[in-house]
């Protein structure tokens, strides 16, 4: 069992008495690391996004920014290891290996901690995603260090402490979490939570090569295959320029419809709170907030939802907040740009016929 | 077969409100129900039951109210309940937590047998982590499956299991050995209804009550906010946009407010219109 990896706890402990010292063995553990995540040759968008916040970080910090690629194809790793570079890191170390050819939490992670025993990084983040959630639990229990979950902000204290901020109490607050006595300091961030960062064509660094010895018939689970899903009516709130979404206040699921019209003549996507999902209004790949869809939209519409603060999480990323609501003291309106004081219900046929006859076109619904 | 199911009591967070001043959660009157991720887990595990005439155990780790929702497991056809509790349990983060369930599972493995199948939600909806789960496999060395979607088949004489895991842009379709912890994916399966017959048996049923002591917990440092390397520091509520949103008020009829709506909107982000007019140009000329 990890148990044996375990540094001697702390003295002392209670969460008030928060300043001490880090253990000795820990000090050596220095830069920013991001764990990339590859899915079929591909780097998931949320690895750059980190890398743009993990260079904030790094120079806070005054040490390098390096990414882990892991993966079976040299050609996709190098190709990874450039764009990594490109977004910020100056270091990538690169793990090449058959075993590695899809994801597997067995292999990873053996991976991934071996790597950190072997560099020993202060922070490590990855992105919280299915696979990132995975790999980060295991990862993180394997070296019995700390791991905040889904942040929405990452900071460096006045200590050099990695301040890590997330929605708590089922998103009704914030807390922000630190890991003071454990290395490396470990935290995920969902996918559009932190702007895509600038690309720096022709930007270097160096790579280091590690053997990940791994050996195929040692690993226990398989994959047999990929079922990959149908694009037809699948929801891609988290990169769609413009979104609408329907909250409580629009009353019954019949509704909802309005809000659908409306994101076809912009032709957005659209999507809804968490209560709506809870009462089987809408799917929940299209709900938006802490445990749904971060959305980051040019513009976002929000119709009869109130904006409780796990709402607010998932879309304050957004160029331009619109809410419509029938309470002036409902919490979206501290945070939308703009706002009108209206029943969603009556509003919403009006705003699109509005839309449609400023971009002339005819209604398309029946 | 031997299945335990993980489960905890959470608070119904529809219900929850915010002290307006002091920004501390107002827990008083708040009910408590099973985590609704944690039901697609039991059910999942009851079906296997059904199917292989399989025990259920369910464990939570809490308060001793927590026996409630281990009652409620019961109505539903799990067989057996355990409750971990012990005052040096609270604050326990992520890694704590995994750490006294781990003992626990032990334990359990040790009264009732070891259980080929462990089963979680995939994530609570007050913690919203997601990392308990990983934390008991990684601990207890079991094949860790999270985000199942279907479990495909389970063969108990060769001890292996095929899954369809939720990844990015489709489901990976894994094979596995037994012992596996397997987290269900939400919507995966629908929660049965309890039984008359169950109720009755919940209601008289022992629940059986482990300390941190029982469950061969002898280093307590490992436990609670000692055990636990991450640290709250501060709870806070966010503030509010310094500059205050800009509302429309218009008199008249919704056709007027929703065409001052539509101008507004476009003032505040120019470049959408740009990108509708344009596409609008193409489209539907």
């Amino acid at each position: 069992m990890a148990e044996e990896n375990k540094p001697a706890p702390a003295a002392g402990g209670s969460r008030a008495n928060t300043k001490k010292e880090l253990p000795e063995h820990f000090k050596a553990y220095k830069h920013v690391w991001v764990a990339v995540e590859i899915e079929h040759g591909q780097v998931h968008s949320v690895s750059f996004e980190l890398l743009g916040e993990g260079r904030k970080l790094a120079d806070k910090r005054g040490v390098e920014l390096a990414a882990v690629v892991m993966g079976d194809d040299r050609a996709s790793l190098d190709a990874a290891a450039v764009a990594c570079f490109e977004y910020g890191a100056d270091c990538v170390y690169l793990a090449q290996d058959p075993a590695l050819k899809h994801y597997r939490n067995e292999t990873s992670t053996k991976v991934l901690t071996d790597i950190v025993n072997t560099y020993q990084p202060e922070i490590l983040l990855l992105g919280a995603t299915n696979l990132g959630r995975d790999l980060a639990g295991s990862v993180a229990t394997t070296l019995q260090t700390g791991l905040t979950a889904d942040c929405t902000e990452l900071a460096i204290d006045d200590e050099g402490s990695l301040a890590a901020t997330r929605p708590t109490f089922g998103g009704s607050l914030l807390c922000t979490i630190f890991t003071l006595n454990y290395r490396p300091q470990m935290a995920t961030v969902r996918p559009r939570v932190l702007a895509m960062p600038d690309r720096e064509e022709g930007r270097t660094g160096r790579i280091v090569e590690f053997d990940p010895k791994l050996v195929e018939d040692d690993v226990i689970t398989k994959v047999l295959d990929f079922i990959a899903d149908r694009d037809t009516d699948k929801a891609n709130l988290p990169y769609a320029d413009i979104v609408v979404a329907g909250g409580l206040g629009l009353g019954s699921a019949e509704n909802f419809q309005l809000v659908k019209e409306l994101a076809e003549v912009l032709g957005a996507e659209y999507g809804g709170s968490r209560p709506l999902v809870q009462k089987g209004w809408i799917t929940s790949d299209r709900q938006i907030g802490q445990t749904g869809k971060t959305i980051r939209p040019k513009l976002y519409i929000a119709a009869g939802i109130s904006g409780a603060i796990q709402h607010r999480v998932g879309v304050e990323g957004a160029d331009v907040i619109v809410a419509i609501n029938t309470d002036p003291n409902a919490p979206i309106f501290e945070f939308a740009h703009l706002g009108i004081v209206a029943d969603a219900v009556t509003l919403l046929p009006a705003l699109t016929d509005a839309f449609a006859a400023r971009l002339r076109v005819n209604r398309l619904a029946s | 077969m031997h299945i335990v199911v993980c489960i905890k009591q959470v608070p119904d967070s529809a219900q929850i409100r915010v002290h307006p001043v002091t920004n501390t959660i107002m827990r008083q009157g708040v009910p408590t129900i099973i985590n609704p991720y944690d039901l697609f887990a039991l059910e999942e595990a009851l079906r296997l039951k059904d199917r292989f005439g399989a025990t259920v155990t369910v464990l939570t780790m809490g308060p001793p109210t927590a026996a409630e929702s281990l009652r409620k497991a019961l109505t539903f056809g799990a067989d057996r309940a355990v409750l971990l509790t012990d005052r040096y349990f609270a604050g326990s983060d992520t890694l704590a937590t995994s750490y006294a369930l781990s003992m626990a599972l032990l334990k359990v493995a040790e009264e009732f047998g070891k259980p080929e199948i462990i089963f979680t939600g995939k994530q609570t909806i007050d913690g919203d982590t997601a990392q308990v789960g990983p934390g008991i496999a990684k601990r207890l060395d079991y094949n860790q499956l999270t985000y199942i979607a279907r479990i495909v088949e389970t063969d108990t004489d060769a001890g292996t299991i095929k899954v369809e895991r939720r990844a990015e842009g489709g489901l990976q379709v894994l094979e596995s050995k037994l012992p596996v912890l397997i987290t269900m994916l939400e919507a995966s399966n629908e929660m049965r209804r309890g039984s008359i017959e169950n109720a009755l048996i919940a209601a008289r049923a022992e629940v059986v009550t482990w300390n941190a002591a029982a469950v061969g917990i002898e280093d307590l440092t490992k436990c609670g906010l000692r055990g636990s390397p991450t640290i709250v520091k501060k709870v806070f509520a966010p503030t509010a946009r310094t500059d205050k949103a800009e509302i429309v008020e218009v008199d008249g009829k919704v056709d007027a407010k929703a065409a001052a709506l539509v101008e507004a909107i476009f003032a505040k982000a120019p470049a959408v219109e740009q990108d509708l007019l344009e596409h609008a140009a193409h489209h539907y000329v």
